[in-house]
């Protein structure tokens, strides 16, 4: 099972990760914006994404929808500070399953990972 | 931290689409959410201030947000380099290095600034952020048109976010 960690600040992917590691059979890949996260995407073809939103060369909206047109049964944790309906409702319809706001404390972000990864297996 | 341009009221209100008190409020709820949830400690915000174009405060490093759609201008925010150090340790960080000290500088003018979309909605349109870093030419630090100044602290060292907005 691999996990792609989308975000373009170097601290936050470091933390995902962090609190990602430890879970068996679970490897990690990173990129910093949405162009390379989608080449990785098509090489690598993870099973699991978080994506931030605001970043450089292609948006997290954008990536969002290329890669379930990728694959459609891709399961994305979106994880932003653009907190709106509108935007969060954009990122579910283009499909994304899930949406974490930043800031955000080391207990939410493990129970979205585990949420994420609790939804990969159910549906395997 | 009382300041003598801190701004009152009627100030606001006189000072039309620039400001008013409920968006003040809103960046001042953003950096106590900020720090509140990444951290065991609580930023404590001082009472905002106007500040003129050549009045913006000196700090190590500026993460720059570029603000477009109903409102436009920049948001500002302003740390000491030991400060980021802090709060890089708060993010779990062991080794801390130049690279993660711009990054976060970054991200939490980008996080404060992408939080207000909640109340000034989806036209709140924000770039990525840019950084300065110490040694930078403060010719560039020329603000567009009056701003508000909102001083805080967390743990022992002051910070600031201005926010230039029209």
């Amino acid at each position: 099972m691999k996990l792609l960690i989308v975000d373009d600040s170097l601290c936050v992917r470091r933390k995902i990760e962090r609190s990602a590691l430890g879970r068996k059979g679970l490897s990690i890949l990173t990129a910093d914006n949405g162009q390379q996260a989608v080449e990785l995407f098509e090489h690598e073809r993870p099973e699991l994404v978080t994506m931030d939103l605001t970043m450089p060369k292609m948006g997290g909206v954008e990536c969002v929808k290329r890669l379930t047109e990728i694959n459609s049964d891709v399961h994305i944790l979106v994880i932003s500070a653009l907190s709106d309906k509108l935007t969060a409702l954009s990122a579910i319809k283009n499909g994304a399953e899930g949406f974490l706001k930043k800031p955000f404390s080391d207990d939410e972000l493990h129970c979205a990972l585990d949420e994420l990864v609790g939804k990969y297996v159910d549906a395997s | 931290m009382p300041h003598k341009n801190s701004i009152a009221k009627n100030e606001m209100i006189s000072m039309g689409k620039m400001v008013s008190e409920k968006e003040i409020q809103v960046f001042i709820d953003g950096i106590k959410h900020y720090f509140k949830t990444v951290s065991d400690s609580q930023a404590v915000v001082g009472t905002p201030y106007i500040i003129d174009t050549n009045e913006m405060p000196s700090n190590d490093y500026i993460g720059i947000i570029n603000v477009s759609g109903l409102h436009t201008g920049k948001i500002y925010f302003l740390a000491a380099k030991a400060m980021l150090n802090h709060l890089l340790l708060s993010f779990g960080e062991k080794n801390i290095s130049s690279e993660l000290i711009v990054d976060i500088v970054g991200e939490v003018a980008n996080t404060i600034s992408g939080n207000v979309r909640e109340i000034f909605g989806s036209q709140f349109h924000i770039s990525v952020p840019i950084i300065r870093q110490p040694n930078f030419s403060h010719d560039e630090l020329f603000l567009d048109n009056k701003s508000f100044s909102v001083p805080f602290r967390w743990k022992s060292y002051t910070a600031y976010l201005v926010v230039c907005l029209k």
